[in-house]
């Protein structure tokens, strides 16, 4: 324990307050331009067109077909495909539906896109 | 055998008969507060989960201490032994071999809290159950984040006002983080004099989030901004979720060395997740280690409500200052979410500002339901999730700031 700042004086205080709070903004919006960093590599990662596949990897390719099997085709009416992470299909259909009933809105004028459990 | 003798010596080494003793009855209006607590967390639900460990804790302590005043000694906690631990004139300071030595039930669990285990074991865990891809799709919430931690350094200056030492202001002031966990490991290392009121306030304003802050949130924002819809944010890859936690531990701890066992914790539970590789250790952090450490942790709290120790002026003033301090959080994040709802071009909904303030999910829930409260088609609670594990890093930096000044 540092003796000389067990009993501060007011000013004392106070520019401690200040300056913990700018080191909490500070320590943060660094934390902020990393991640946004991180981000935009990330995205511009994803963005980025598969490189087209050489001569000598082609025959391999031909032999894996199952890899390359295209997606179905989406049912006509369709809002796209719900993703769920850490969810029951049981329960988002029951999530789903107290949505449409919360929001006093049917189900085909609504589109969910994901549905993630947060848990406590 | 003299029958009447023996029976007068029973009652008289009854703990019935402790409280006619001097100071006794600060033991049994502590038991009184143990049942109330008991009563908040069963019945009404107030983190029970924390709060009827810290009450049973607390029940356990006090009826068993008035031994110690008969001369006897079947104590489960003894404050006298922590106090000589703690005194540096004492031949027994920082001395874990008295404290063994000596030791009832509970001083064996509170030498975990002591030695900052618990409180990091339970990061770990909050690390593990913790998706912080809300906050990698939005980044600029760690604005809001730290916004929010205006509350900590408020209460601090108030507690120094009112006659609190540095240290004791410091523990006092990170109520406003709305971390228990945090709040319970800084006080440990800056003022364990003052855990038991520090760790009830925290908690228990953690519980009342859904009563303190939607008055706060209509008082610091308009109809307008309350019905704002915020536009889905993008996708976070896996890759991103897994290279977070090992960046923000190498960032956040090079930058404030004293965040260590908090941030490398919560961090280390979150790689745990995040990784697909280590299942199982993911599984016991979000379970078995964390229940297990939540019953030693609340009971071992609890157990340092001592009548001596509780029953003071300052447990009012903290309780106060507490109340203020969270109050104070949720304006500082609500402020800085109004200040994005204008940077942004009124694309960003304030109310998730006061998500801020930690108290991961109960904050964002709170988001969500005043939110939807305006605007029926409203969903929050993901856009508030962002600020509300941004509250977690901000609150432990806040506390690394603060043991790095006093400790």
């Amino acid at each position: 324990m540092k003796a000389d700042l067990v009993n501060l004086g007011v000013g004392q205080a106070g520019a401690i307050a200040i300056l913990g709070y700018l080191v909490v903004f500070l320590g943060l919006v660094l934390l902020m331009l990393v991640v946004l960093a991180m981000a935009s590599y990330f995205i511009s990662k994803a963005k980025k067109p598969a490189p087209a596949a050489g001569p000598a990897e082609e025959p391999v390719a031909k032999a894996a077909p199952a890899a390359e099997k295209p997606k179905a085709p989406a049912a006509p009416g369709t809002a796209g495909e719900l993703k769920l992470y850490d969810t029951d299909p049981k329960d988002a259909a029951m999530i789903m539906a107290i949505v449409a009933d919360a929001t006093g809105k049917p189900l085909n004028e609504l589109r969910f896109k994901s549905i993630k459990e947060v848990k406590e | 055998m003299n029958v009447l003798e023996t029976l007068k010596t029973l009652a008289l080494e009854s703990g019935f008969a402790s409280f006619f003793m001097a100071g006794g009855w600060k033991n049994f209006i502590m038991i009184i507060i143990a049942f109330v607590l008991l009563y908040l967390g069963i019945v009404k639900k107030f983190e029970p989960l924390l709060l009827c460990g810290i009450a049973f804790g607390c029940l356990l302590s006090n009826l068993s201490y008035f031994v110690v005043h008969m001369g006897g000694d079947n104590a489960l906690y003894h404050p006298e032994l922590w106090e000589a631990f703690l005194d540096s004139s004492s031949p027994y300071y920082h001395s874990y071999g008295h404290i063994m030595s000596n030791a009832g039930l509970l001083d064996f669990f509170y030498i975990g809290v002591k030695a900052g285990i618990y409180p990091s074991l339970i990061f770990m865990g909050v690390g593990a159950m913790t998706d912080f891809g809300p906050l990698l799709s939005n980044p600029k919430s760690l604005l809001l984040g730290a916004a929010a931690q205006l509350g900590v350094f408020v209460a601090f200056f108030g507690a120094v006002l009112l006659g609190f030492t540095g240290p004791q202001a410091a523990s006092i002031g990170i109520i406003g983080g709305a971390d228990g966990p945090t709040a319970i490991y800084l006080t440990t290392k800056l003022a364990p004099e003052l855990l038991g009121p520090i760790a009830i306030a925290a908690y228990s304003y953690m519980a009342l989030i859904p009563l303190i802050q939607p008055p706060i949130m209509k008082l610091f924002t308009t109809p307008e901004m309350r019905v704002v819809k915020m536009e889905q944010t993008r996708e976070v890859s896996k890759t991103e979720k897994i290279v977070f936690p090992i960046v923000v531990s190498t960032f956040v701890i090079l930058l404030l060395p004293s965040t260590a066992p908090l941030i490398g914790c919560l961090m280390f539970g979150n790689l745990a997740r995040e990784t697909g590789v280590t299942d199982r250790l993911s599984d016991t952090m979000q379970n078995a280690l964390m229940n297990i450490v939540t019953i030693f942790l609340a009971t071992s709290v609890g157990a340092t409500m001592v009548g001596d120790n509780f029953l003071k002026l300052d447990t009012i003033k903290i309780i106060i200052l507490g109340l203020i301090a969270f109050s104070i959080s949720t304006i500082g994040g609500l402020l800085g979410g109004v200040a994005m709802y204008y940077g942004s071009g009124k694309k960003i909904n304030p109310l998730i500002g006061s998500a801020g303030v930690s108290a991961v999910p109960m904050a964002a829930r709170v988001s969500q339901d005043v939110g939807r409260k305006y605007n029926k088609t409203n969903f929050l609670l993901m856009h508030a999730m962002g600020p509300n594990v941004a509250g977690v890093i901000g609150s432990a930096i806040a506390a690394g700031f603060l043991l790095s000044v006093f400790g």
